[in-house]
């Protein structure tokens, strides 16, 4: 049998040596940063203008991650492609040929983009928490107050399961054009639209984008998400592992 | 050494590999021959684990492929010129296969100064040209250091000297004492290479045999005569206790005959000789006739099987070639 750690070793070894790790993950820290951060500063500006429901209601934890919605993309990029190229290139014979064990090929590749999404998604987390604050100016919150810490955190874990979910479908397509043609309008058109609309919202708000982002928020008041921050993350987390097995079962079951 | 036991793969109600069974010994090149489509590549994948068979059986050392702990120590493949992610330099594409399969990190230099890639190890291999990649592709063959190489059609689309690398090394490797087992769809380039023949058409096997007993059954030699005076050449032939055939463009041909002789009994019989030379009909004309009836597409050649010739251009005339019937000939000395 392969060694574990050898071909966790040679998957970190696939990761790192292309360019579309750096782009992708990169672009998804910036434009969450930088996006987030520019929301918080119009806020902070617009402030008189605001609604007394709105002053009320304003969670100034997930404000500073409002730049995820497009910054997220980014990561839904890096999850299909770490997977599918594998497929668009043909390397997967050679890496299926190098590691026959699919199982234990999946589960490296898993833990390595995982682990590489869990860096860049607290990185990220962290960065533009403290970069949103800052521009928060008066609106601002602070770290150490009830259940910001574990937004931040949350946050974090999101990007990571974005990511896995991503590679879990993607192992599933076995192609990038469908992985990011399903993927992309679902996290950035379907579900948002669909948690507006009045009969759709009450299915909508189980969908893993809208369960998992429940974590981010601290100030609950407009929301009826009829769960709590780590239950959302919980209905993620099974929507990921849904997504998993089943990327698991096409890769064990399928010709190369 | 690799075992095939009725290995059959079957895509819906289509048989790519049927019941082949056959061995790759050590030591030798073994030619995988076969038109395109007759399930070369299939079978390949399916040594490799990378298709499950729909029934049948493949070990390589009496394992199955996935049973191999790090296989690349094993048996080293060249499936696919373009297996590899073309964003990746060659180094760092040698590297992950090598880590994959605990081989030292000193091991990729060593296969990419093989190869000939040293200067353009760190380049992506997306510019690589077709020889670059194929030859890439080897060093990950290489890389483990294998008993077992396989190559899927190593040659095609290779320029001249890329294919007079690739013939010497598999007669390297298997000089070396490896398995060497190599598919192709050109009998000629099997010949120059391969010591052991195994001969496939539409999944079947047709032949599992040595390159030598192959080329014996297969060419026999003769001789081809011209002359303006046939019918005099002729008669002296048959006076002399030989066997003169008139073929369709005038000329003769006589089988097992010695020129020289020939020639002695035109010189006494006063006749004029155009041409005089011995003839060795070519394997790929036996390969071709092995296989015709299982040849996947045929071409839309005028007078071939089934293709009528257009009305206004005369049918080419049939040419009793010799050997045409050996299948036949070969199933009555069975008989026998």
């Amino acid at each position: 049998m392969a060694a574990p750690s050898a071909v966790l070793q040679s998957e970190w070894t696939k990761v790192r040596s292309v360019r579309s790790t750096v782009w992708t993950l990169g672009s998804a820290l910036l434009v969450t940063v930088i996006l987030s951060g520019l929301l918080c500063l119009l806020t902070n500006a617009q402030w008189d203008n605001f609604g007394e429901s709105d002053r009320a209601g304003f969670d100034p934890t997930s404000s500073s991650f409002s730049g995820l919605l497009l910054g997220q993309l980014a990561l839904i990029v890096f999850g299909v492609l770490v997977v599918s190229s594998e497929y668009s290139t043909g390397m997967i014979r050679t890496s299926l040929a190098a590691v026959p064990q699919r199982g234990t090929f999946y589960a490296s590749k898993v833990a390595v983009i995982g682990a590489l999404a869990l860096v860049v998604g607290m990185a990220t987390a962290f960065l533009s928490f403290f970069v949103g604050q800052a521009l928060l100016g008066d609106h601002s919150t602070s770290i150490t107050d009830h259940g910001v810490l574990r937004a931040v955190v949350g946050a974090g874990l999101y990007m990571t399961l974005t990511v896995l979910f991503s590679a879990g479908i993607a192992m599933m397509l076995r192609s990038p054009m469908l992985g990011l043609g399903i993927l992309m309008p679902f996290f950035f058109l379907i579900s948002p639209i669909l948690a507006a609309v009045p009969g759709a919202k009450n299915v909508a708000r189980y969908f893993p984008d809208r369960a998992g982002s429940k974590i981010m928020q601290v100030v609950s008041i407009n929301d009826d998400r009829p769960y709590g921050p780590w239950a959302g993350l919980g209905i993620m987390l099974l929507w990921v592992a849904a997504a998993l097995i089943g990327g698991y079962v096409v890769l064990k079951k399928r010709d190369a | 050494m690799i075992e095939l036991q009725a290995l059959t793969k079957r895509y819906g109600g289509k048989t790519a590999v049927d019941h082949l069974t056959f061995s790759v010994r050590p030591g030798v090149v073994t030619g995988f021959l076969g038109p395109n489509g007759a399930g070369k590549s299939t079978t390949m994948r399916m040594i490799l684990g990378l298709d499950n068979p729909t029934s049948g059986d493949v070990t390589i050392d009496g394992k199955h492929y996935a049973q191999l702990s790090d296989p690349f120590t094993y048996i080293g493949a060249l499936l696919d010129a373009k297996a590899m992610h073309g964003g990746r330099s060659a180094y760092n594409h040698l590297l992950c296969l090598a880590q994959a399969n605990r081989i030292p990190r000193r091991r990729v230099d060593e296969v990419l100064e093989t190869v000939g890639l040293t200067a353009v190890a760190k380049q992506r291999s997306k510019g690589f040209s077709l020889g670059m990649g194929q030859r890439l592709g080897i060093a990950g063959a290489l890389l483990g250091d294998p008993k077992i190489l396989m190559f899927d059609e190593p040659v095609n689309g290779l320029d001249p000297e890329g294919i007079h690398w690739i013939r010497n090394l598999m007669k390297d490797l298997a000089a070396q004492g490896r398995t060497v087992f190599v598919s192709s769809h050109l009998m000629s380039e099997m010949a120059l290479t391969a010591e052991h023949l195994v001969v496939i058409g539409r999944g079947r096997l047709l032949a599992d045999t040595s390159m030598a007993d192959f080329i014996e059954q297969n060419s026999r030699s003769y001789i081809r005569v011209r002359t303006p005076q046939p019918e005099q050449m002729r008669d002296a032939l048959t006076v002399a206790g030989l066997t003169p055939v008139t073929v369709g463009d005038g000329s003769i041909e006589i089988q097992d005959a010695d020129p020289a002789k020939i020639g002695e009994l035109a010189a006494q019989n006063h006749l004029v000789l155009h041409e005089l030379s011995p003839q060795r009909a070519s394997l790929e004309e036996a390969f071709m006739r092995l296989t015709a009836e299982s040849v996947e597409y045929h071409a839309g050649v005028p007078g071939v099987s089934g293709v009528p010739a257009p009305s206004d251009q005369p049918a080419p005339e049939q040419q009793p070639a010799w050997g045409a019937n050996w299948q036949q000939q070969k199933q009555k000395k069975g008989q026998s």
